[in-house]
Order: C-alpha cells, then structure tokens, then sequence
C-alpha cells in the first residue's frame, strides 16, 4: 500500500491503543454518597423476634456493588476486620450458620442480607446499625453473596494469599452454584426441611 | 513537627554515614571516568574533521596500530582495578554496616498496613508496652532494633537520613537497625509500590535527648483521660456508640479495635493520616469529615456525622494528647 496509507493505519493503531490504555475496568467508588444511601435497603422487618419466612425478597439487584470486584474484595477485608469470621468462619459457619451454602433463613436477595446485618438477628446475630457505615454493609452483603457463589465469577475477590479455608471464590465448584428456584422460600411458604448442602 | 528533611546526603547516625560514604566513592570514579570516556569520544569524532574528508586508510599504519592496542589494554586493565576496587569497598561498608548491629539495643516493632504505620515499643512488661502510629521517636545515640513485618502487602521503611530502605513483606519477619547521633526529626515513607495511597504513606522520626524520650513514652503509657466538660463527655460518646469505635483504639475506653491507628496520643503527633495533613483541630475535622476525598481509597469510609457531633468529637479528641 501506499506510503501515506500505511502512515495514517500506524498513527490510527497507535491512538487506538493509547486511547484503549485508559480505559478501566470498572468504576471504584470510593465516596458513595451518604444521602444517596439513605434510600436504598428496604429495611423489611420480619415482625416478632423469631426465626421464620425470609423477609420479601426485593427485586433490587445492587450491581454497583454485587457486580463490582473492588467492592466485594472490599467486603471481603471487612468480614476479616469486623470479626464475622468469629462467627462465621469463613463461610463454613460454628456458632454462626454457614454462609458458602444455599440454605438462607432470611433469603439471600441484597436488600435481606442488609437487613440481617442492620438489624440483627435471633439467636445471636448482633445488629450493626450506626456501626458499619451503609456502603461498607453494602460491601459486606455482595462478599455474602459471593460466598455462596451468587456473584460473577469475574467479580469474585482475588483470592487469599495465605492458606484458604474454603474454595476460592472464583472457582466452579458445583456446590456454589446458586440455589435453584425454590430453595429459598418465597414469603408465606414453609421453610424447607432441611437438607444439607447439595 | 511536620517538616523534618528527608535526604540520604545528609546522615544523622552511623548507617547513614557508611552509606553515604560508599555513595561517594562511587559517585566521583564514576563521574572521572564517564569524563574521560566522553573526552575520548569528542576526540575520536573531532579527529575525523581534522584529517579532511578523505576517508580513513583502512589499513592503519603498524607503528599506530600497537600504540592503539597497548592503549585499550591498559583502559581495560584499569576498568578491572576500578571494579574490584568497587567490589571491596562495597564488601567493607557492609561489614561496618554488620558491626553496628552488635551490642545492646531497644527493640520497636513496626508494622505497616495499607497505608500507615504502626508502632509498638516492645518491652518485657507487657504493660509497659506503648503502641502508636506514624511517628517513631527514639532516644539520641542509642542502637535501636526494628522488627519490620506487614499485615497485607509488601511495604518498604526508608528514613533516608538514618539508613537506607528495607522491605515489610507480608508473613516475613525483616530487620532493620537505626542509630540517631543528633537530635531532630526526619521524614520517611514508603518506598515500595503498596497501592493507591503508597505516595501518602509518609512517617515522622523523632529523635531527642534520653530524658525527653523517657518522658514522652511515659506519657504514651496513660491511658485517656476522664473528659472534663459536657462537649467532650459527648463526644465520647459519639466515638464509642458510632462507627469509629469498629476499627480505633482509645485506652482507658471501651474502644479496642486493632484495625486502625492507635488514637489514645492522636493530638500529641505531629501529622495525621501518616503524613498527610498537619494535625490541628481544622486538618482533623475536614479529615474525620470526609477521608475519601483527601486519601482516596485509603481504610477509613465516610461516616455520617450529624453537625452537632463532629463539633462535640472534636471536643473529644482534643483531649487526647
């Protein structure tokens, strides 16, 4: 081809590729802003102090925060630093039920998870509200998700440096797929028997 | 106490100093023989005008052609003596370097996190024991031992003026030892790569008299004070029912987490957010106010303070000095 032609395809390549250099690959928010928060997570009460049907699940999805990587490794450092392990482990449950599993007392849908550490829970779930600032909740509910496999593999925290006490989250273990329709109970239905893990 | 020099050309103790040294030496060789080699190039450019255009014969003459050998020879036999001089030079400054670990030392323990630092006076009285962050005070003249470890990625400790870098690399345990010889304060920071705030992870080195170090670290083993007026009792009470008591220690409290700086002595350093904002009262408010926008992305999120709280927090940490 022509010497001017192959100049103009090089300089194109060359802009192409510096103008592709900036591109990110996803968006880090790092002041979510207070008064936006305010609205979000239909804080559903059960109603009565026991465990019992989950809270209606909301149709709310929160992909800024269940389909963002930063967030969810973010959440993943604060079930560390604020002692979820304690309870928890990490996912395999002891004095807490696991959370790498599909049974969910209180669904597994965002807005319930925000609800189950906002507001506590029976039997020992404390409740945090006014602890935790909302966004780092929000932080915590898509780590619980991805424990359990719920989130995209491409959105899972790296994994652990040390040695890790459960299947990565990025792994395709069959036991983290996410639950098939019914095994979380819609409002008004009887909690399945229990089951173990599939 | 938030200026402070940070350069290796100026050593405060020892270390320093034999660094310095070997950097020198290496410094002025190298600088001869770089000007000797561009005086030689210059010459062999110019020659080539000086003759004319013609060009070169391409079979030199015998005579030039030994003198031209007997030349390179002898440059590339002193090259060798240069580097072997170099080689030992290097070898002696670490066995001084080596020699100045010996004897008697005070053991601190510094730990990095993303991005601060902590610090944390050991001693075999654990109540004895003072921990603090960012700003590492030492008595004059003594040899001090620093255990160097990290809690999440690999940080470097670099205080130009006493020593020269060591990293903090996650489930290791590096050390470093430090001697001051003159009273002041120099800045360190981080000196390798740990994230998006690596620029804003700076720390402070104190260095006073044996007397004034004593009293300081007595003073940092008191717990808080019992707040006077009823501002400050409400402002404690805004630090330990909201969000900053899940990751901030304040001794003499209920708050007793380890996830973030020490905040027992906060208003008796020099800086806050290791090195970022000098610390007065007007730099602590627009930080407590809004972390994210002066260190983004750094651990501590934005909380929803009610006006009225800031105003009686702030009461509250003034206190604590």
């Amino acid at each position: 081809m022509s010497d001017a032609a192959r100049k103009v395809i090089l300089g194109t390549m060359l802009l192409a590729t510096l103008a592709l250099a900036a591109c990110d690959r996803e968006e880090r928010d790092y002041r979510p802003d207070p008064a936006a928060e305010r609205g979000k997570g239909a804080i559903v009460v059960s109603g009565g102090l026991y465990a019992g049907p989950s809270s209606p699940p909301s149709d709310d999805a929160y992909p800024e925060y269940t389909e963002n990587a930063y967030h969810v490794a973010e959440g993943k450092r604060l079930f560390q630093w604020f002692n979820c392990v304690g309870c928890h482990s990490n996912g395999g449950g002891g004095m807490g039920p696991p959370l790498m599993d599909d049974q969910w007392i209180y669904g597994n849908a965002p807005a319930n998870i925000y609800a189950t550490i906002t507001e506590g829970r029976p039997n020992g779930m404390p409740s945090f509200r006014q602890k935790i600032p909302e966004p780092q909740v929000w932080q915590l509910v898509a780590y619980v998700r991805s424990m359990s496999g719920l989130v995209r593999k491409d959105v899972a925290p790296g994994r652990n440096d040390d040695m890790n006490a459960r299947p990565a989250e990025q792994s395709v273990s069959p036991l983290l797929q996410p639950p098939p329709p019914g095994a979380v109970p819609a409002p008004g239905d009887q909690p399945p028997a229990s089951t173990g893990t599939r | 106490m938030t200026g402070g020099s940070q350069s290796a050309l100026d050593p405060a103790g020892p270390f320093a100093g034999h660094i310095l040294e070997l950097f020198w030496l290496f410094t002025i060789v190298c600088a001869v023989v770089w000007l000797a080699v561009v005086a030689v190039l210059l010459a062999a450019i110019g020659r080539r005008r000086w003759a004319g255009d013609a060009l070169p014969d391409p079979r030199p003459a015998p005579e030039a052609e030994r003198r031209l050998g007997r030349v390179v020879g002898a440059a590339v036999a002193l090259t060798v003596v240069i580097l072997f001089g170099f080689l030992i030079a290097s070898y002696l400054t670490d066995r001084q370097l080596l020699a100045g670990q010996q004897g008697e030392t005070r053991t601190i323990h510094l730990t990095a996190h993303q991005w601060w630092w902590e610090i944390s006076y050991e001693d075999g009285n654990p109540s004895r024991r003072v921990t603090t962050a960012n700003e590492l005070h030492l008595p004059v003249g003594e040899k001090i031992h620093i255990r160097l470890s990290s809690t999440d990625v690999i940080h470097s400790f670099w205080v130009p003026n006493l020593h020269g870098k060591q990293d903090l690399i996650p489930g290791v345990e590096n050390h470093i030892y430090l001697q001051a010889d003159e009273p002041g304060v120099w800045r360190g920071q981080c000196a390798e790569f740990c994230g998006f705030q690596h620029a804003h992870m700076a720390l402070h080195v104190v260095v006073e008299d044996k007397d004034a170090f004593e009293r300081w670290k007595a003073a940092q083993l008191q717990p808080a004070p019992e707040p006077a007026g009823d501002l400050e009792k409400r402002g404690r009470d805004v630090f330990l029912s909201g969000p900053c008591v899940m990751c901030h220690r304040i001794s003499g409290t209920e708050a007793g987490a380890t996830a973030g700086p020490d905040l027992t002595h906060l208003r008796s350093r020099g800086t806050i957010a290791a090195g970022t904002l000098p610390n007065t009262r007007e730099h602590l408010a627009a930080w407590i106010a809004d972390p994210q926008a002066i260190k983004p992305g750094n651990r501590m999120p934005l909380t929803r303070l009610e006006p009225g709280d800031l105003e009686a927090l702030l009461a509250y940490l003034e206190t604590l000095r």
